[in-house]
């Protein structure tokens, strides 16, 4: 297990998860997809600061991830409301805010 | 042996993955994410980081999964969100993105990895103490307003 392949593997989920991203309509998937982006850039945080043994790489993931679940809450929250009041969870119907 | 492990929780994760922007029900999108997550939580073990495993385990999987799965109970997973807006571009674009990032870390030579994260004294020291105990004590604050605005944004009687 070198680092090189941690950091491919770390790529792939972060491109799996920009597909997602562009691709989902579903606010709730895009969410998902945004959540498999942050993992992919906590693992490769993760797998640098374990080439160099630097725990300083870890307090930042652990940051990261306290920010996550800050991130997904207000996240839903708004998702909840949008599917409330505007009766629709498809974010193209959400386009009220532009312009 | 840690190569095996490797391989085998690199392959569960990218299904997972993989399931997330595929799958037309969101429930299946959320497990699938569970899987990625928890196989997430065995890397960082394989990369000496125990902590970050637990961590990972209990407030990613455990907290923001419940969050998600019970948001999909109230909003409903199904219906005109299910389909797909332009995959073929959007996958052009990401794999554009895998390519030029992995060219640029193309032969790189990283040296033997030093690894020595489980040191759970001296990360709780680095955090409560030493070196980020002000960015933790706001880390705090910011999860207080986090929650209160997610209270006001979501709650029913809202004040116009």
């Amino acid at each position: 297990m070198s680092l090189t392949a941690v950091l491919y593997l770390a790529l792939a989920m972060f491109s799996l998860g920009l597909y997602g991203v562009l691709a989902r309509r579903h606010v709730v998937a895009v969410l998902l997809s945004i959540e498999l982006m942050f993992n992919a850039a906590n693992l490769a945080i993760v797998a640098l600061s374990w080439s160099r043994g630097l725990l300083s790489g870890v307090v930042l993931v652990l940051f990261s991830i306290a920010i996550t679940v800050a991130e997904v809450a207000v996240g839903l929250s708004l998702v909840l409301l949008a599917a409330r009041r505007g009766k629709t969870t498809v974010l193209d119907d959400l386009s009220e805010l532009k312009g | 042996m840690r190569d095996a492990a490797f391989w085998i929780l690199a392959l569960l994760m990218l299904s997972g993955a993989a399931v997330v922007v595929t799958a037309r029900s969101l429930v299946r999108a959320a497990f699938g994410l569970a899987a990625a997550l928890v196989s997430t939580a065995g890397l960082y073990l394989l990369l000496t980081a125990p902590l970050l495993a637990a961590i990972q385990i209990l407030l990613y999987t455990g907290g923001v999964l419940t969050l998600v799965v019970f948001a999909i109970v109230v909003v409903g997973g199904e219906g005109p969100g299910a389909r797909l807006r332009r995959p073929v571009p959007a996958a052009v674009f990401s794999v554009a993105v895998f390519a030029s990032l992995a060219w640029g870390i193309r032969g790189v030579d990283f040296g033997p990895p030093a690894g020595g994260l489980d040191a759970g004294a001296a990360i709780g020291a680095s955090l409560f103490v030493r070196d980020y105990a002000v960015p933790f004590e706001l880390l705090s604050v910011l999860l207080l307003a986090a929650v209160m605005g997610a209270l006001l944004l979501a709650r029913k009687d809202r004040p116009e």
